[in-house]
C-alpha cells in the first residue's frame, strides 16, 4: 500500500486481514490511536481518512491505499504547537485516563470543521459514537463548544 | 480477536466484481464494512475471499424522478442523510438516518450494505419496507433481477440473494407531497441497536386518512410492514382512539427475547412507539395542509 499518514508518504506491505488501526500501531509505530473494542463500538480508534472520521478497526489497511490518513499524532503543528481543540481539551480537563481522547479529538476535528454552528444537544448526540468512562463528557463538551465559538468568531471576523 | 486470513480483491468494474463472486466458493462483498469488518474481526464471519466494492464506479448516487427515489447500493449513509433534495421531498430519510450508527460509521456505511446485513433493528431496512422498495440485484450467471422488499428477508439476518449476487440499486416509492411522517425508536444509547422502533407515513384528504404506511423494527426477526394497522386507519378520522387501536395491532406480531430485553417488553415498547410515530405523522400532515 501507498498512503499519506500525517503528511508523510508511506509505502508498506500489509496482510489483507490487518485493519488500519493495527497497521498504524504495529507497522508504523503510531500508538496514539487506541484500540478498545475492535468491533466498532467504542470509537477510541477513530482516525481521519481523507478528512472523514472513521473507525480504524472497521477499515482494512489495504483499503487505505492511495488515501490520506491523519491520526491524533497529526493534529498538532510540526513544531508541537497543539491544535485549538487539543488546547481546549487541556484547559477544560476534558480527559482523565486519556484512552478515549485520540478518538474524541479526531471525531471533533471533523464535526467542528463541518458544523461550527453545532449546539450542545446536537454535540452530545454526535458524541454517542465515542465512549468515555472517566469524565462524564462535561469537560469534553465545554472544550468542543469553546472551539466552536472561537471558529464562528474567526469566521465572522475574516 | 483478529480476522482470519483471506484473499483481498479490488475490482474496478461491476462486471469484474460479479465475475469474481461467481468464481469463488466462500466469498463476500465488502461494502462500507461497518458490520462485516466487525464480524471478520470477531470471527463470526470467516471468508476465503473478500471482494472490495469501494473502487467500483457507478454504484453510488441518488436521483429523484417524480415519486421514485433511486439510490445506488454503495451510496454512503452520510450522503443520503445530507441530501437536500431528498430531505425536502421526504424528511423521514434524514430523520431515520440520524439513528443509524454514529457519525464515524455513517461516513463509511452504505445503503446496500445495511440491506444485505439485514439487522432486525436496521432503520434503513425499515425505511425500505415503508416505501415499498424494490431491490435490484445482479450476478454474472443470471444477469439482473428485481426483488420486492417484502420478499427480501429470507431468515434472521439473511437476505434472499445467492452468494454470487450483489445488490446494485434500491428504488423507493415516495409518498405524495404534503404527507406527514413520524419516526421513533428506543435504544439504550443513541446510535445503538434499537430495542424497538416504528416509522409511519400518513396522507390525508378532507380530514381523513387516505393512506397510512407503518413499518416496525428492532422487535422481531426483521423489520416488517404493519398492514393490519394500515387497513384499520384507511378512511378514518385520525382521533386518538383510532391511532391507539391501530397501534394495538402490533401486539399480534412476533417479538424476540435476548440479553437486552424480553419479547414482552419489546411488544409493549413497539406499541407505544407506533402510536407516537402515527401521532407525529398526522400532526405534520395537518401542519403542511
Amino acid at each position: 500500500v501507498r498512503l499519506v499518514v500525517n503528511g508523510r508518504e508511506i509505502a508498506a506491505e500489509v496482510e489483507p486481514r490487518i485493519h488500519l488501526g493495527d497497521f498504524l500501531r504495529h507497522q508504523l509505530g503510531l500508538t496514539g490511536t487506541h484500540l478498545g473494542c475492535e468491533h466498532g463500538v467504542c470509537g477510541a480508534c477513530t482516525v481521519l481518512v481523507d478528512g472523514d472520521a472513521v473507525r480504524s478497526c472497521l477499515m482494512l489497511a489495504v483499503q487505505a491505499d492511495g488515501r490520506e490518513v491523519v491520526t491524533v499524532e497529526g493534529l498538532a503543528a510540526a513544531d508541537g504547537t497543539l491544535s485549538p481543540l487539543q488546547e481546549a481539551f487541556r484547559d477544560h480537563h476534558a480527559l482523565q485516563c486519556g484512552f478515549c481522547t485520540p478518538g474524541l479529538l479526531t471525531t471533533l476535528t471533523q464535526l467542528l470543521r463541518d458544523r461550527p454552528d453545532i449546539g450542545e444537544a446536537e454535540l452530545r448526540r454526535e458524541l454517542s459514537g465515542n465512549l468515555c468512562r472517566c469524565t462524564g463528557y462535561s469537560g469534553i463538551v465545554s472544550a468542543a463548544l469553546q472551539v466552536a465559538r472561537e471558529t464562528r468568531a474567526q469566521g465572522a471576523g475574516s | 480477536v483478529k480476522a482470519a486470513a483471506f484473499d483481498y480483491h479490488r475490482p474496478e468494474s461491476l462486471a469484474e466484481a460479479l465475475q469474481l463472486a461467481g468464481s469463488f466458493e466462500n466469498a463476500k462483498f465488502l461494502a462500507g464494512g461497518q458490520s462485516l469488518v466487525a464480524m471478520l474481526n470477531m470471527r463470526y464471519a470467516i471468508v476465503d475471499d473478500l471482494i472490495d466494492l469501494n473502487r467500483v464506479p457507478g454504484l453510488a448516487g441518488i436521483s429523484i424522478d417524480g415519486t421514485t427515489l433511486r439510490v445506488g447500493a454503495m451510496t454512503r449513509q452520510k450522503v443520503l442523510k445530507a441530501h437536500d433534495a431528498l430531505a425536502s421531498r421526504s424528511p423521514i430519510f434524514a430523520a431515520g438516518l440520524d439513528y443509524v450508527g454514529h457519525l464515524q460509521t455513517r461516513n463509511r456505511g452504505t445503503l446496500g450494505g445495511s440491506l444485505c446485513h439485514l439487522d432486525p433493528a436496521a432503520e434503513l431496512v425499515s425505511l425500505a419496507f415503508l416505501h415499498d422498495a424494490v431491490v435490484t440485484v445482479a450476478s454474472d450467471a443470471n444477469g439482473v433481477r428485481e426483488i420486492p422488499i417484502a420478499d427480501f428477508p429470507l431468515a434472521y439476518m439473511t437476505p434472499s440473494i445467492a452468494p454470487d449476487e450483489m445488490v446494485t440499486e434500491v428504488r423507493f416509492a415516495l409518498p405524495a407531497p404534503g404527507h406527514g411522517w413520524g419516526f421513533h425508536e428506543f435504544a439504550q444509547r443513541h446510535g445503538d441497536f434499537a430495542l424497538a422502533g416504528a416509522a409511519a407515513l400518513v396522507e390525508m384528504t378532507e380530514g381523513r386518512i387516505a393512506r397510512a404506511a407503518i413499518s416496525i423494527f428492532g422487535g422481531g426477526m426483521s423489520p416488517v410492514r404493519v398492514t393490519g394497522a394500515e387497513d384499520l386507519l384507511a378512511g378514518q378520522v385520525p382521533s386518538d382512539d383510532a391511532l391507539r387501536a391501530a397501534a394495538a395491532t402490533v401486539d399480534g406480531l412476533d417479538y424476540s427475547t435476548d440479553a437486552m430485553a424480553s419479547g414482552a417488553y419489546r411488544r409493549r415498547l413497539t406499541g407505544v412507539l407506533t402510536r407516537r410515530a402515527l401521532a407525529d405523522a398526522v400532526r405534520r400532515c395537518r401542519e403542511v395542509s
